[in-house]
């Protein structure tokens, strides 16, 4: 392979990323205008960021968002294991199929259809909506994204060492906990870790299932821009950015170490 | 090799296998397979892959189940004992050392789960590691060793809790050949020192037959032949046990003349060679047998050196002490029983293939038929003198006694 850039494919990396960064970029430029309006540049300044600090509704969102997130991740997170567990590990047992079909529909299923059928079931039960709806409904949502990166780690690790361990007098549960789970605990933290993203990012299933008092970030962000999209939004929208910049990047150094650490591999 | 094996008197077997079998679907992994392993033996199932060894052993560890038949250790049935409670321990072929533990943290895995006293096990697995010869390794993890270092890691493990009977699959598999025959060695010394019961499945027959008392040869799920390994090699049962320890020339024949033990069988080309059969085993006239005769049996001589009679004369050595293999036109030492059957078993060809090995030049000589014999000379001489080269012609013989007189 050519390493050197060339000129078409200098240009290229430029389109994609502008593509990709350019609105975004422009957002987190804005973020620091000093301007009243929203499209006139005014010199840079910190205003924004400061008048964040008073608003109080704003701060509320986001604790909300932060609370349903790490609420649903962390349910999704034992759920999801433990389906990529089962479809691991028990074998062709009847209906694995349709198990596995099932678990992973959600993944590509219309979030308006998921929504509204949340939104149905919880009006059929008579379920009061507000946090706990939208962590639920959270939870639908991730679990299947960490049964996916769960099975994945599941399927290449080394069954040889629990049988090691099983060899070593080793009980089976103890050497699911003890050897198993330290195995695919990068995959577990990944899992857990998109499942809060992912919980963070979403409007439309949480429009659906918000109460009084359960408002979202996104939430609260959409309909403060409905009514016109204030310089204060630009600076909320910059930290989230920079929030679930982290988490992806914590995420993906999860992965990686669990594929460099692996059993066995390169000798010194 | 090691020295010979006397299993102790009165004591059940280390592990007996009755009649065990196991099927994967269709395939029949092993097949109503017996067999007894005496206390303190190294012993060894060699046998090509998929010929059931490795499913013997993880029946034996518990990793699998037998659908017929028993197995037991020291006398007691272990069938419904989960693994874990077994007292073997087995090295992987892979190893399997846990990533996430250090060295010491590996070698002490097996102890931990007996809950013995902290002392205690700090104690044996500094032995242990001594015992491998690893001693300052206590703090690294497995990917910062090398791949002998690990070796020695899982057999540190393995042995740390002294088990009954020690399984080793493929254990030396992964080591480049020098490596391996150095640890051939360690292992050999390592069994003799704890006198712990050995099981190890290879499919390497020079492993099998320089670590192990005794070797049994196993082939589609069944054992083909148990033995020690000089009997394996010099007394094989069958063709195929032949053919698959070691190199081997089988010379397909009718049995033409029966005399005593001495057997004359015709090839399909009509040429006449003399063996010796055991026995008890001495086929009847008209029997379609095989002569197994290995490459090193047969001595190569250049056709010049061959055709001049007194160079061949002088008895220089005491009978009986042939030394076939060795190349020395000429001025060949023969014995008096080699004298007397000097006009059997012997062929002249030419020289198709030669594989230089550097202690042994491998010589593949083809007769006028087209039959190809292998032959095997030691290069005891810096240069042989004259030198065989590609279509010299040459003569080929074997003594009777080196041939193996084979019905299966």
């Amino acid at each position: 392979m050519n390493r050197r850039f060339s000129r078409f494919n200098l240009v290229s990396v430029a389109l994609g990323l502008a593509f990709l960064y350019l609105p975004i970029v422009v957002l987190v430029i804005y973020s620091f205008n000093d301007s009243r309006l929203v499209a006139v540049w005014g010199g840079w300044s910190l205003r924004w960021y400061v008048a964040l600090v008073d608003d109080r509704a704003m701060q509320e969102a986001a604790l909300n968002s932060l609370g349903i997130a790490l609420a649903s991740a962390s349910l999704a997170t034992v759920l999801g294991t433990l389906a990529a567990l089962a479809l691991t590990r028990l074998g062709r047992f009847r209906g694995r199929l349709p198990f596995a079909a099932m678990l992973y529909a959600p993944l590509v299923m219309p979030e308006v259809i998921t929504g509204l059928a949340l939104l149905l079931l919880f009006v059929a039960v008579g379920l009061e909506r507000g946090f706990l709806t939208i962590t639920i409904a959270h939870t639908t949502l991730t679990l299947c994204f960490v049964a996916v990166v769960v099975q994945s780690r599941l399927v290449d690790f080394d069954r040889t060492l629990e049988e090691a361990a099983a060899d070593l007098g080793c009980p089976p549960v103890k050497t699911f906990l003890t050897v198993t789970l330290p195995g695919i605990a990068p995959a577990i933290a990944a899992g857990f870790l998109l499942a809060v993203s992912l919980s963070l990012d979403d409007l439309v299933i949480a429009s659906f299932t918000t109460g009084p008092g359960a408002t979202t970030l996104p939430i609260r962000i959409y309909s403060e821009v409905r009514l016109g999209v204030k310089p204060e939004i630009n600076a909320v929208c910059t930290i989230f950015i920079a929030v679930i910049a982290v988490i992806v990047i914590a995420a993906s150094l999860a992965t990686r170490r669990s594929t460099t650490n692996d059993a066995g591999t390169p000798a010194a | 090799m090691r020295r010979a094996f006397v299993p102790p008197d009165n004591t059940p077997p280390a592990v007996r296998f009755e009649a065990v079998t196991r099927r994967f679907g269709d395939h029949v992994a092993v097949d109503a397979l017996s067999l007894d392993i005496h206390e303190g033996e190294f012993f060894a199932l060699l046998g090509p892959s998929g010929c059931g060894k490795t499913t013997l052993l993880r029946m034996l560890a518990g990793f699998e189940t037998p659908d017929a038949g028993r197995i037991f250790l020291g006398g007691d049935d272990i069938g419904a004992v989960p693994p874990h409670r077994r007292p073997v321990n087995m090295m992987f072929q892979s190893y399997a050392l846990f990533p996430h533990l250090t060295v010491a943290g590996n070698v002490a895995f097996g102890l931990k789960q007996e809950r013995r006293p902290k002392a205690e096990i700090a104690e044996r697995v500094a032995a242990m590691l001594k015992l491998v010869r690893l001693e300052g390794m206590e703090r690294r993890k497995p990917h910062q060793l090398s791949g002998g270092q690990r070796q020695r890691v899982a057999l540190a493990r393995a042995l740390a809790k002294h088990p009954r009977v020690l399984l080793l699959d493929e254990p030396l598999a992964a080591l480049d050949k020098k490596l391996r025959e150095e640890t051939q060695f360690e292992l050999m010394e390592l069994q003799a020192r704890l006198g712990t019961t050995f099981v190890i499945v290879t499919h390497d027959q020079e492993e099998a037959m320089t670590v192990a008392h005794r070797i049994g040869v196993m082939a589609n799920g069944r054992l083909v032949q148990v033995g020690p390994p000089p009997e394996i090699y010099e007394e094989p049962r069958s063709r195929w046990v032949a053919a698959f320890v070691g190199d081997v020339n089988l010379i397909e024949g009718t049995v033409v003349a029966i005399d005593d033990g001495r057997i004359e069988i015709a090839d399909a080309a009509g040429r006449r060679f003399v063996g010796f059969a055991q026995p008890g085993t001495i086929p009847a006239p008209g029997t379609r047998v095989a002569f197994a005769v290995r490459p090193e049996k047969f001595s190569v001589t250049t056709s010049a050196a061959a055709l001049e009679p007194d160079a061949l004369e002088p008895g220089t050595r005491e009978p009986g002490t042939l030394e076939p293999g060795t190349l020395e036109p000429g001025t060949r030492a023969q014995s008096a029983s080699e004298k007397r059957s000097r006009a059997v078993n012997r062929f002249t060809g030419h020289v198709a293939d030669i594989g230089y090995l550097g202690d042994v030049s491998v010589y593949k000589v083809r007769l006028s038929d087209g039959t190809v014999f292998k032959a095997a000379v030691t290069n005891a001489t810096r240069r042989a003198a004259p030198p065989i080269a590609w279509d010299d012609p040459v003569t080929l013989s074997f003594p009777p006694d080196a041939a193996v007189v084979l019905t299966e």
